[in-house]
């Protein structure tokens, strides 16, 4: 017997997104399976960043309308820390600072509250130092920045780094890399591409937001959405984000306002 | 968090209101202040004339004062009148660990307290054959083989009356204020410390560690003298919630350091702070001064305070020695409806001499949490340098921080300097948190810890881990 699993990792269904009283996205519809990587492209203001932080479960969005299922779970109902021990992990635009808490601490907290969440057993100091350093090397990541706190006095481009470290140490099913370009030289640029794609397995996915197509050179995704005033507008293979590059988003912006 | 509050709130105020009357075996005096109260005191406790002489000057001065109202504080109208003066505190004892709370016992759990000192806490009657009494025995033994005298403070006034009567009041003077002179008159006991010349205290002086250290009551007399070139950290209280039936506290600490000695003293106060509406919890008024009398000696405090109803307290250094140095670290938490005015005065009188303030407020709920300091540097104490730091941290809307900062400068040659922020904590760092798996109550133990990770670095090892745990158990449930 042949069993085949089409397995909906994350499955979003009309959904229409409020803050303040403002709606910014408008009836979203997007399906993600275990292997893919979705690139998210827009320009500003279109709700990118927004979709991001919904799905991670910022608590100021307001949904109005819509589903979105998880591994088969109503991914709306679950409290952020739930999301993220089920395996959903946002790499951070701006990645917020925490002053006085090191970075290990925090790190370690991080690790062992997904183990604990999935019944393992939780790693001692020492343990953990060991498993720590073996993922620092995937994004060159300096061994002095896990001692100071955490994002604490780190460049733009040692933020996004620290971001895929985290990953790394985290291995989520669904990551979002929200503008995770954005502020990089083409060398972190690389080196941050370089560590997504070796974290990359075939049971997980992927959703790059960005604005330009330049990540998606190192990055490649198996879909590309264009994302307009809250709705997706476009979605085609990997082309599209060249087509974009190459005429603008004015194009988009000329389809949609006739 | 209720049901622990309820209890506590059983264990103190029903105690505070029979526990006094109903105990006809109890040594005690009727309510009331007068002299013959005062004389009855010291006669009991069998004191030299010169204490007796000390407790009435300082009744007397007490009658003609007025209780200060200076302070951010509401505080209730205490009638003095209606106190009990000397009434051996005398607790209910639980007959085992089954009759304790178990949400107080879920608390000690999370501290880490070892089960024996969790009994002692909670007022269950311990063992004589403990491991502990042995334990104390021991350190009594290598303090006394260096000269260091520590011991109750009656026993100080029997054994060593002529250090005391030296020292005493050195610092805070019999009228130095209103809780001060209540305290210098009816004071019913606390510690004694005397560190001999060129000693350096080998161990954590804690009064957790002094026989008969508990119970010391509500008008607690604290006595330090480090002699020329000594060192001693002295370690007050205990973070476990502590059962505490008095609900006017009003102590004194006296530290006095000579040439080139050093006192490290650190508190975690963690008393009974009333309900969640307010009700109850222990109005705490203290006066805490220490004096560098010698030259190039060094006071530190360092506090963490998330306990009592009202807290009233302002730890000082006066700097007489020339090159003398005061410190001042304070975590000051306040949650529900707690009140906290709380803050230091660093007196420059020497030359060169340096002093630094560290003072990080974290107000929740509905409290009010604010800093008061004085920096004075009088003309003659040339070259001098102040650094304070003070920083509020609100976790919500309807709480408040207040900052009170007063400073003098009487010469051109001294640099004083005062840093002052003030921020609410983020919900962005709260989801940051979140967003890694870690659940908003220990985010916000995390987020508060390292804001103030200054202060609690300052402690001593075992009693930091402690503190941080205890700022985390009094934040519970303070956000969201």
């Amino acid at each position: 017997m042949l069993k085949i699993f089409i397995l909906k990792m994350l499955s979003i269904k009309d959904l229409y997104v409020s803050i303040d009283g403002m709606e910014i996205l408008k009836g979203i519809n997007l399906e993600v399976k275990p292997g893919e990587i979705h690139a998210i492209m827009g320009p500003n203001g279109s709700g990118k960043s927004t979709l991001a932080n919904v799905l991670a479960g910022k608590e100021e969005y307001e949904v109005t309308h819509g589903e979105v299922t998880y591994m088969g779970k109503n991914l709306l109902e679950m409290a952020p820390e739930d999301r993220a021990k089920e395996g959903l992990f946002l790499s951070f635009q701006y990645p917020v600072e925490i002053p006085g808490v090191p970075m290990v601490n925090f790190l370690k907290t991080a690790v062992n509250e997904h183990r604990k969440y999935h019944n393992e057993k939780e790693l001692t100091a020492g343990e953990f130092l060991k498993f720590m350093r073996e993922k620092m090397d995937l994004v060159e990541m300096r061994s002095q920045l896990t001692n100071r706190s955490v994002n604490e006095g780190f460049s733009g481009g040692e933020k996004k780094k620290n971001e895929i470290f985290q990953m790394a140490l985290l291995e989520p099913k669904l990551a979002i890399l929200d503008e995770t370009d954005s502020g990089l030289d083409i060398d972190a640029l690389k080196t941050v591409a370089h560590g997504v794609n070796a974290l990359r397995k075939p049971e997980n996915a992927t959703i790059v937001v960005t604005h330009y197509q330049r990540l998606l050179e190192y990055i490649v995704p198996d879909v590309v959405h264009v994302l307009y005033k809250g709705k997706i507008v476009k979605s085609a293979g990997k082309e599209l984000a060249l087509q974009l590059e190459e005429k603008g988003y004015d194009w988009i912006k000329q389809e949609n306002e006739n | 968090m209720t049901d622990q509050d309820k209890i506590l709130a059983e264990v103190t105020q029903n105690e505070y209101k029979y526990g006094f009357f109903s105990d006809i075996d109890t040594d005690i005096i009727d309510r009331g202040l007068n002299e013959e109260v005062v004389r009855t005191i010291s006669k009991k406790k069998n004191e030299p004339d010169f204490m007796l002489e000390f407790r009435l000057g300082a009744f007397r001065k007490w009658q003609k004062m007025k209780m200060p109202n200076w302070a951010y504080l509401k505080v209730p109208p205490i009638d003095f009148q209606d106190i009990s003066y000397y009434a051996a505190p005398k607790k209910k004892e639980l007959k085992s660990m089954d009759e304790v709370d178990p949400e107080l016992l879920d608390t000690f759990n999370k501290l880490g307290i070892p089960l024996e000192e969790q009994k002692h806490l909670a007022g269950v009657a311990v063992d004589a054959v403990l491991d502990s009494v042995s334990v104390k025995t021991t350190f009594k033994e290598v303090l006394a083989e260096q000269g260091i005298i520590f011991c109750s403070f009656s026993e100080a006034l029997q054994e060593h009356p002529d250090l005391v009567r030296k020292y005493i009041g050195q610092a805070v003077p019999v009228a130095d204020n209103f809780f001060a002179a209540l305290n210098s008159a009816v004071f019913s006991d606390g510690s004694f410390c005397y560190i001999p010349k060129g000693v350096r205290c080998p161990m954590e002086l804690s009064t957790y560690f002094r026989i008969n250290a508990a119970n010391t009551g509500q008008f607690e007399r604290t006595l330090i003298v480090a002699d020329d070139d000594s060192y001693v950290s002295y370690l007050e209280g205990c973070t476990a919630p502590m059962r505490d039936e008095n609900q006017l506290h009003a102590a004194v600490v006296e530290i006095i350091a000579l040439d080139r000695a050093e006192v490290k003293y650190s508190t975690v106060q963690n008393w009974y702070p009333g309900d969640k509406n307010g009700k109850g919890g222990i109005y705490n008024f203290v006066t805490k001064r220490g004096i560098c009398r010698g030259v190039s000696s060094k006071i530190s405090w360092t506090q963490v305070e998330t306990g009592s109803a009202i807290t009233w307290k302002y730890p000082s250094c006066i700097l007489i020695g020339n090159n003398s140095v005061g410190e001042f670290n304070s975590v000051a938490v306040t949650n529900n409806h707690q009140q906290a005015d709380t803050g230091s005065k660093m007196i420059h009188i020497g030359k060169n001499t340096k002093s630094t303030i560290v003072s990080k407020g974290i107000s929740a709920g509905k409290s009010e949490n604010s800093y008061r300091g004085l920096v004075k540097v009088l003309p003659g104490a040339i070259n001098s340098r102040n650094f304070s730091q003070c920083d509020s941290l609100l976790l919500n809307d309807t709480c408040g921080a207040h900052t009170f900062p007063y400073i003098e400068v009487g010469n051109k040659s001294s640099i004083v300097e005062h840093e002052a922020t003030t921020s609410k904590i983020g919900e962005d760092q709260i989801f940051y948190c979140n967003q890694r798996g870690i659940d908003t109550e220990k985010a916000i133990g995390m987020i508060v810890n390292g804001y103030a990770k200054e202060v609690l670095n300052k402690l001593p090892m075992e009693f930091a881990v402690e503190a941080q745990k205890l700022l985390q158990i009094s934040l519970e449930g303070s956000v969201g």
